[in-house]
């Protein structure tokens, strides 16, 4: 108990001591307005669910979701299927718990492609200016511009079907609102006085860039990063389902509401779940981001 | 920001504003042509750069030697790569967007062909959208945290998302094939089929012209599944951001001043707050518009809907490469279009822009 009130009171100190406790400090004050909105607790705990599930699916699992077993095809669900069995005998609630891996690797491959492009090009429009910035922008809102589920499909089909492509596709619809926003931070940043001090201090451009401009655009990239996501999910889902995302007999969520489209009257579990699964991990994408924009950037928050 | 803002008389004169608006607009002109070349800079990479061989990605593997010679030059493919894509921009300009392997018609007749159909399934969405959504957002920001905030809020998020194509199937399920409420999938039941000839190609424009108006039922219960599912997309988006809006507008002080002097709730909402609201949805509705177009291709795959949506995910299917790149364009160009159109009609109705 004494532990927990020091830890507290280490938090929570009008002067932090060091740096460390200053960042911890920070955490702490963003994560308590966050733990009143309890809309984006639920969004949290959706996630978090996620991941853990995603984790720990060889644990959950009687099968791999693969294997078939056409004896059992279509089987209602039940005690022994909880989610029903498909047209191939295979378990569906296996299916969608190896499934949640294929969207926690759809969502972070295209982050981890995503955010570097976009803090690149916004965070080196908007600190150096001039050309660089109207050549940079103008590419930018040219991406912006673009229907970019259509533009997805072209490339897609251009580069073949498959998860890897769909992954690509998806990247180069998505980049183009993180340099709009890296670059709003990094001209507010710029003419601050500690990057000045920096630069009188000797600090190359690139040293700049990359620490102490890039990490104060983190916040507002992971806010957007997190409301994306629940695009980013449905477009793949939708690539999936339209059949040019993941390839069968990969469990992935929008390839099985395809295949079970054909069962959709009499053995409605098959396409329905996969569905059911997609509208919780999307919602719950949504109502973090929308709760963690509550924290870091309240004005816009509505 | 005060009330009379909104609509009070300007002061700069007529023939400032004039030239004022003319350098905008031409920039806006300057930067739509510049996400013109853009796009099809993509669409050219993605159908002629990309493939190992673009001939065979249009002409498909089965076509005799001659065929494929006759297209390799067509393309210019022995020329420099911007030549060539200074051909294809030409090509565009005149409207060719090469022929369709499926249909072995040029792809502009296609789409001319398949277009209205989706057309009539956004505008309609849309509108749903709009007469659904606005009221919602209103209502929710006037009840701010209570219930029927929580609702629409929740109404909102859940609409956003659920994938669409998915939402389609289960409300096919269950309003077509378990309650028989309506039409299924396609424009209109097999017997009804080109009886009514195709004016402006929107169903339900061309039967009630014709006086047919039990083609005009059977269309309209065909439309309605997929416009509602389509339209709750709109709706999801336009609520919220009506909500969000009002809230802002409600908060000033004008607001307050109209409370003070005594005029009814209603007027302060309706007359006061939304009146200005509605010079900002102008433009949330255009790009709710121009996403609707692009969002149909997975509501048209569902529905068999022959719209254009549907145009590019078949021909995708079959390696129709023309075709798809056709579509991508055509719906790109709608894309930009919109959203310019909405800009100026912004520009145009907010004082504080002029």
């Amino acid at each position: 108990m004494s532990a927990e009130l020091t830890l507290r009171g280490w938090l929570l100190a009008e002067i932090p001591k060091s740096k460390l406790q200053a960042r911890c400090q920070r955490v702490f004050i963003s994560w308590l307005s966050f733990r009143r909105n309890p809309i984006a607790m639920v969004g949290l705990l959706i996630v978090a669910s996620l991941v853990g599930i995603a984790a720990m699916a060889p644990w959950i699992t009687a099968s791999d979701g693969l294997e078939l077993h056409l004896a059992n095809r279509l089987h209602a669900p039940g005690s022994e299927h909880w989610f029903g069995t498909d047209e191939l005998g295979r378990d569906i609630f296996d299916r969608i718990i190896w499934g949640s891996r294929i969207t926690l690797y759809i969502v972070g491959l295209v982050s981890i492609i995503v955010v570097p492009i976009g803090l690149l090009v916004g965070v080196v429009a908007g600190y150096l200016g001039g050309w660089v910035d109207t050549v940079l922008m103008r590419l930018t809102d040219i991406f912006l511009a673009f229907p970019r589920l259509i533009l997805a499909m072209a490339l897609v089909a251009a580069l073949g079907p498959g998860l890897e492509n769909a992954v690509l596709a998806i990247a180069v619809t998505t980049w183009s609102p993180f340099a709009r926003i890296a670059r709003a931070e990094a001209l507010t940043i710029r003419n601050s006085e500690f990057i000045l001090a920096a630069r009188v201090q000797g600090v190359s451009t690139t040293g700049i860039l990359i620490r102490h401009v890039t990490p104060l655009c983190m916040s507002s990239v992971i806010v957007r990063l997190t409301l994306d996501m629940a695009g980013i999910i449905l477009t793949a889902a939708g690539l999936g389902f339209l059949g040019l995302g993941a390839q069968p007999p990969t469990p992935e969520w929008g390839a099985m509401i395809s295949l079970g489209r054909q069962y959709l009257i009499d053995q409605w579990w098959v396409p329905t779940v996969p569905g059911i699964a997609i509208l919780v991990v999307s919602l719950g994408f949504n109502l973090l981001g929308d709760g963690l924009r509550d924290v870091f950037d309240p004005k816009s928050g509505t | 920001m005060d009330d009379s803002t909104a609509s009070g008389p300007q002061s700069i004169g007529p023939g400032q504003a004039l030239s004022r608006n003319l350098v905008k607009v031409l920039g806006i002109v300057a930067s739509i042509s510049l996400t013109f070349i853009g796009l099809t800079a993509v669409t050219f990479v993605i159908g002629r750069v990309m493939p190992a061989d673009p001939v065979l990605a249009i002409v498909g593997d089965r076509a005799s030697n001659e065929v494929y010679q006759q297209v390799f030059l067509q393309l210019g493919l022995d020329k420099p790569i911007y030549i060539q894509y200074l051909r294809y921009l030409s090509q565009l300009a005149e409207g060719d967007l090469g022929t369709s392997i499926m249909t072995a018609q040029p792809v502009a007749e296609d789409i001319l062909r398949f277009f209205p159909a989706t057309l009539e399934l956004a505008t309609i969405a849309t509108l749903l959208g709009i007469f659904v959504g606005v009221p919602m957002g209103v209502l929710a920001a006037v009840q701010q945290g209570r219930w029927p905030d929580h609702i629409v809020r929740v109404v909102g998020l859940v609409g956003y998302s659920a994938p669409i194509f998915w939402l389609g199937m289960v409300a096919l399920l269950i309003f077509y094939a378990k309650l028989d409420w309506v039409a299924g999938p396609g424009r209109l039941d097999v017997i009804y089929d080109g009886i009514v000839e195709p004016a402006t190609g929107i169903l339900l424009i061309d039967a009630a012209m014709a006086g047919e108006w039990e083609i005009f039922d059977n269309a309209l219960s065909h439309l309605i599944l997929p416009a509602s599912i389509l339209g709750t997309f709109a709706l999801a988006y336009i609520s919220r951001m009506t909500r969000s809006f009002m809230l802002d507008q409600l908060s000033q002080e004008y607001i307050l001043t109209a409370r003070v002097k005594g005029i009814p709730e209603w007027k302060v909402i309706w007359n006061h707050a939304f009146r200005n609201v509605l010079v900002q949805l102008i433009t949330i509705i255009g790009l709710t518009y121009a996403s609707l177009l692009e969002g149909s291709v997975l509501t048209e795959t569902v529905f068999s809907w022959p719209g254009i949506g549907l145009y590019i995910t078949s021909s995708l299917f079959n390696n129709d490469m023309n075709a798809v790149l056709g579509g991508t364009i055509v719906v790109g160009v709608c894309f930009v279009g919109i959203n310019l159109l909405s800009d100026l009609l912004y520009r145009m109705v907010d004082p504080r822009v002029r």
